[in-house]
């Protein structure tokens, strides 16, 4: 155990995810030797994101103002709907350039032995978004592990008698990597998703 | 000397993949009930990356033959072969995934308990067997949940008694319940609090238990229901707490 402040600093960083004891104690010892305009930067950085950055009141995505850029934008195709589960899935699909609507962020996926079911999820406030007859398709685009598919599973039961085109991104093999190495539900999921080639 | 001690640091067993949390950039702790050594944690490293060559393996529901090996104070998946993927159609119906969230954190409760690896080997093939039955879709997920509370607690050493009162042995199929008496009781017997169930729901419960699935297709969704409540509130009863996957 160390003295006052030090111990307190690697107590507070053992508390953010995926940080361990050891790994606190080495990143605090890295904060008390390193430049103090460098880490004035890190505290300020700290503060401004809790005191500016909230969530987006159309789609919960991170913004620093009341709504965010994407549902700001009108060159947008407000037909389209995106949904993910978190805010770095829209940054994700922001790097691929390839999807012009808007997005819609969960906040995390169905999980019932960590107690998170729909009413922990902004489900509610899709259901809202999708009242009027702009959206025509709404993507689902949660992770392709066991809780974003019922995830999925479940905005189907719930959307799939509204008459909205519900579709659900396609999930197979990685670019890049060979056959043989593929696990079968991965391959599985590639034949159900191949395509016509000609 | 280093294969040596890996291989003696080293084991193999079937195991279901009861739940997953993420750990770290890209890794996973998995909890897994396995046919011989009970209940494992383990990390599953790099598996929440696209190019995991058994990511898929390790999602939860899923069978797979597992290489561990010891760790500190997890231990660590080497290998990963599929043995039977229960996950894709069991998440593909919302009340099937909610069923085998409750029987995965009911059977994770009982091995926290208990320990032994015959108990551990008995509550793997019961399990197994509940998610077959889900994939497969041959029963209401509601029935086969039931049944496998029912059978777990049993194997566990809180078999029910349908066909006499548990506290004065009288015989007959009593129509009183109360968790904590552990079973039917008869009208001398009720302690306060005592639910009077409809004589089917009784039925039914025996079936369940026995696994009489030809006689669990006759009963009307009332007395289903009503078997629910029950199954649920002895399983919390006995399981000292409540089943979180339950209050959803």
């Amino acid at each position: 155990m160390y003295e006052g402040a030090v111990q307190d600093l690697i107590d507070e960083l053992g508390r953010l995810p995926g940080i361990g004891p050891k790994s606190a104690q080495r990143v605090a010892f890295h904060i008390l030797e390193a430049d103090g305009e460098d880490m004035k930067r890190l505290a300020d950085a700290i503060t401004t994101v809790k005191e500016k950055v909230k969530f987006c009141a159309i789609c919960f995505n991170v913004s620093e103002e009341n709504t965010c850029r994407i549902c700001q934008d009108s060159r947008r195709d407000p037909s389209l709907l995106c949904v993910v589960e978190e805010s770095k899935d829209v940054m994700a699909i922001e790097r691929t350039r390839s999807f012009r609507g808007k997005y819609h962020v969960l906040g995390g996926s169905i999980n019932p032995i960590a107690g998170i079911g729909p009413d922990q999820l902004h489900i509610r406030e899709l259901l809202s978004r999708l009242s009027d007859d702009t959206i025509t398709e709404v993507i689902v685009a949660t992770d392709p592990n066991l809780e974003g598919e019922a995830t999925a599973t479940y905005l189907y039961r719930m959307l799939g008698s509204i008459g909205i085109k519900l579709t659900r991104l396609a999930s197979g093999l990685p670019v890049g990597g060979d056959l043989e190495y593929a696990d079968d539900v991965t391959l599985g999921r590639a034949f159900e998703g191949r395509t016509v080639m000609s | 000397m280093a294969g040596s001690t890996f291989a003696s640091r080293s084991y193999r067993d079937a195991a279901i993949i009861l739940r997953t949390q993420n750990l770290g950039e890209a890794d996973r702790i998995i909890t897994a009930l396995t046919s011989a050594n009970g209940l494992v944690r383990a990390v599953a490293k790099g598996v929440r990356r696209t190019s995991s060559k058994f990511g898929a393996t390790v999602e939860p529901f899923m069978v797979a033959d597992i290489q561990f090996v010891h760790g500190r104070s997890l231990d660590i998946v080497t290998q990963a072969t599929s043995k039977n993927t229960y996950g894709p159609p069991i998440v593909a119906d919302y009340d099937k995934y909610m069923a085998a969230s409750t029987m995965a954190e009911t059977a994770e409760r009982l091995m926290d308990v208990e320990s032994d690896p015959a108990f551990g080997g008995a509550q793997f093939r019961l399990l197994h067997g509940g998610y077959s039955a889900l994939a497969r879709g041959v029963h209401p997920a509601d029935v086969v949940l039931n049944s496998y509370l029912l059978r777990a607690l049993s194997s566990a050493g809180w078999a029910v008694t349908w066909t006499a009162c548990v506290a004065c042995g009288k015989p007959g199929a009593h129509t009183g319940f109360h968790p904590a008496a552990s079973g039917p009781v008869c009208t001398d017997c009720r302690p306060p609090g005592t639910r009077t169930l409809d004589p089917a729901t009784v039925e039914l419960l025996h079936a369940l238990q026995h696994g009489h699935w030809e006689q669990t297709r006759a009963f009307r969704s009332d007395i289903r229901h009503e078997a629910t409540n029950v199954v649920i509130s002895y399983a919390q009863h006995h399981l000292e707490r409540r089943l979180t996957s339950l209050g959803l």
